[in-house]
């Protein structure tokens, strides 16, 4: 099938293709209902967009800078690479500029409570800075296991005033923080929005929050322009739910003469049982209220997934990058721990910037793919969050003490 | 007439409600709990609800949560869950038995295969919480060619213009979800139940049965005053919990505790005055 457009979806019933959908417990099903229309109303109102857009700007500190990365390039000895700088926005990640659209959201729909799931704490940290922003109350469910690997945005949190709940059930991670999250949403309806933190979750949530993302991809598109006068080559995104990378993508989904990359979570490698990668190692199946590919076994339970980056260690994907791997518009690769420790290292040394392990990922197959592409080839990456939260980890990783 | 329509005409003609319970199956093991679910008819239970256990249930309280990770550590699958019917199908052949979980391990057994084998092993009905209206028809269509009857739920948020959604293409009976929240929490009162209820009956003719928070003989009782069936699950797969060892190994004793429970909540059920 050749397809017009990669931007239309998804359709009225929120599915691309047959990914996507609203599965969700009926007692949601008329909240998820009422977001979506106003989620339609809120993006038609002017009042919306102009706040959103003022918040945007000396908030968030947007537009985030497109940086020519001249360092790494010269040591890769190939494409151009350039970094969109996500991770100078306030909190320090992509994950504000779908919390402030979705605060404003609550607002409108005169919710006085936000509830967020976190992995990294990324996500966390956003929300529970946008809730102090408007005085909402904030509770945020986070792994136990995350937490202890994620301490300071565990109190980054705290001192903004939200609670954070400790997840123990099942791994102790992502997809168990979203339970909860799902567990506390339908037993307080009446007062609570729940800010989901990627392209998953029920209709409106992956076109909402890829809306929310996709200023990252508006930007990047202005500001190659006006730096080289033309559209870039490749884009690379690392994907775990997959918000950073659709933020990038969307935007030029269209430009058949744009490649696109998203570098799932390999973990110790996707031919072990020990990785995050929903597309490579995953199957059809729904969880969390969508239709996606799922890291699971024969009998449909869900299995735990791995990675050294806490916010890719979920064992799905947003719908929307599954549609776009089956109608192979994106490449969907992947990179190992270590693959993504080294990157890591490298972007430290080489460019005075300490990435964040989700974004590593990224960065690791454009070290792999840069030197075999030719100097005019210009790549875009998203550095999607920085790295101070990851040093603990990756001391441990390398047997360092802090 | 299917098993469920006719327990329902049944009951009606006795002018009582019907005695729902629920279990996860192969919850602590499959013997032990093959065991429960063969003497809950003899307990008083009209209907019984059969949990396929999911790692992921995001509807459910800690209670049916842990019984879920219990039952899948002991080995539990869609094919031992299937077995358990058909083992009980082979002793009881009245019994209307609805399976009730998430919809990834059905999906995951493949929806047609799925249908066929529930269909052969006796199963009258599903619930499937997380296949809302919108969802349901790739499974209620082929369900509702195997003879099986895909349940709809109705909850406190289900308003008038909700309902009529919920209730075309409903069949079996109406799963009157009484609180907003997971299972095994907060209950409602009995004048709110009531209340649903009757703006539910309004729109349909299907029998309604209420679940979530209800947990004592008195409180079965309650509902069973002012609806067509009380569903109790939270406390009897608490109560299966309670009576296991720190490798959740059932004690002696286990099964009949939590068989005389259900006879208690049976007897509340019966002795409701309608």
């Amino acid at each position: 099938m050749v397809l017009n457009s990669y931007r239309t979806g998804p359709d009225e019933k929120g599915h691309f293709g047959k990914y996507g959908g609203r599965y969700v417990s009926e007692t949601l099903m008329p909240l998820v209902h009422q977001v979506e229309a106003a989620y339609r109303a809120a993006i038609k109102d002017p009042e919306y967009l102009r706040e959103l857009d003022e918040l945007n700007r000396v908030y968030i500190g947007r537009p985030s800078p497109l940086y020519f990365a001249e360092r790494l390039t010269e040591q890769l000895g190939g494409a151009k690479v350039y970094f969109k700088r996500e991770e100078l926005n306030h909190t320090g990640a992509h994950k504000i500029n779908h919390a402030i659209g979705q605060v404003l959201l609550a607002k409108r729909m005169g919710k006085t409570r936000v509830i967020a799931e976190t992995g990294a704490g990324q996500h966390g940290v956003a929300t529970a800075t946008v809730a102090a922003r408007f005085g909402l109350k904030c509770t945020v469910f986070m792994g136990a296991v995350d937490i202890e690997r994620q301490k300071p945005n565990v109190f980054r949190m705290k001192l903004l005033g939200a609670e954070v709940k400790p997840v123990t059930s099942g791994s102790a991670t992502l997809k168990d923080a979203m339970n909860d999250a799902l567990r506390d949403w339908v037993t307080n309806v009446h007062d609570t929005f729940y800010i989901i933190g990627t392209v998953a979750g029920p209709h409106p949530y992956p076109m909402m929050v890829r809306d929310f993302q996709s200023i990252i991809g508006r930007e990047t598109r202005e500001q190659i322009m006006a730096a080289e006068g033309r559209l870039p080559d490749s884009l690379v995104a690392c994907v775990g739910g997959g918000s950073n990378a659709i933020g990038l993508f969307h935007p030029f989904l269209d430009d058949a003469d744009v490649d696109m990359f998203a570098v799932e979570a390999a973990g110790h490698g996707v031919d072990t049982d020990q990785h995050a990668a929903s597309i490579a190692g995953g199957a059809p199946g729904v969880l969390h209220g969508n239709r996606t590919y799922l890291l699971q076994n024969a009998d449909g339970q869900i299995t735990e997934a791995h990675s050294i980056s806490a916010g890719l260690d979920y064992p799905g994907i947003g719908p929307e990058h599954v549609w776009l791997h089956e109608n192979e518009r994106v490449r969907y690769v992947s990179a190992t721990d270590k693959e993504a420790l080294d990157a890591f290292r490298m972007c430290c040394r080489t460019e005075g910037i300490i990435p964040a392990l989700e974004s590593s990922h990224a960065l690791a197959h454009i070290i792999r793919m840069a030197p075999k592409l030719p100097k005019e080839h210009l790549c875009v990456l998203n550095m999607s969050g920085r790295g101070d939260k990851d040093i603990f980890t990756v001391a441990d990783a390398l047997g360092a003490e802090i | 007439m299917s098993r469920l329509k006719s327990c329902f005409e049944r009951l009606a003609g006795e002018n009582r409600a019907a005695f729902v319970t629920f279990v996860t199956a192969n919850d602590p093991d499959f013997g032990t709990s093959l065991e429960i679910v063969m003497g809950l008819p003899d307990a008083g239970a009209d209907i019984i609800e059969l949990g396929m256990p999911f790692t992921d249930p995001s509807a459910d309280g800690p209670a049916i949560d842990r019984a879920a990770q219990r039952a899948l550590a002991s080995g539990g699958s869609m094919i031992k869950t299937l077995e358990m019917v058909r083992r009980f199908r082979a002793v009881n052949a009245d019994t209307p038995l609805v399976l009730m979980g998430y919809f990834n391990p059905v999906y995951a057994y493949g929806i047609d295969r799925f249908t066929a084998d529930a269909a052969a092993a006796g199963v009258d009905g599903l619930i499937i919480v997380d296949l809302p209206p919108e969802e349901d028809e790739e499974l209620r269509v082929p369900a509702g060619k195997a003879g099986i009857d895909v349940i709809r739920l109705a909850t406190p948020t289900s308003d008038d213009t909700r309902l009529p959604t919920i209730l075309s293409g409903a069949s079996g009976f109406v799963y009157y979800v009484a609180v907003a929240g997971v299972t095994g929490g907060k209950s409602a009162t009995k004048d709110d139940i009531s209340a649903a209820v009757a703006r539910i009956k309004t729109h349909t003719d299907l029998p309604v049965a209420v679940g979530f928070g209800i947990r004592t003989p008195e409180q079965a009782a309650d509902v069973a005053s002012i609806a067509d069936a009380a569903v109790v699950g939270s406390a009897i797969v608490s109560l299966i919990e309670g009576g296991l060892d720190n490798d959740n190994k059932p004690k002696k004793g286990m099964t009949e505790d939590v068989l005389t429970f259900t006879r208690k909540l049976a007897d509340g059920v019966r002795k409701a005055k309608r």
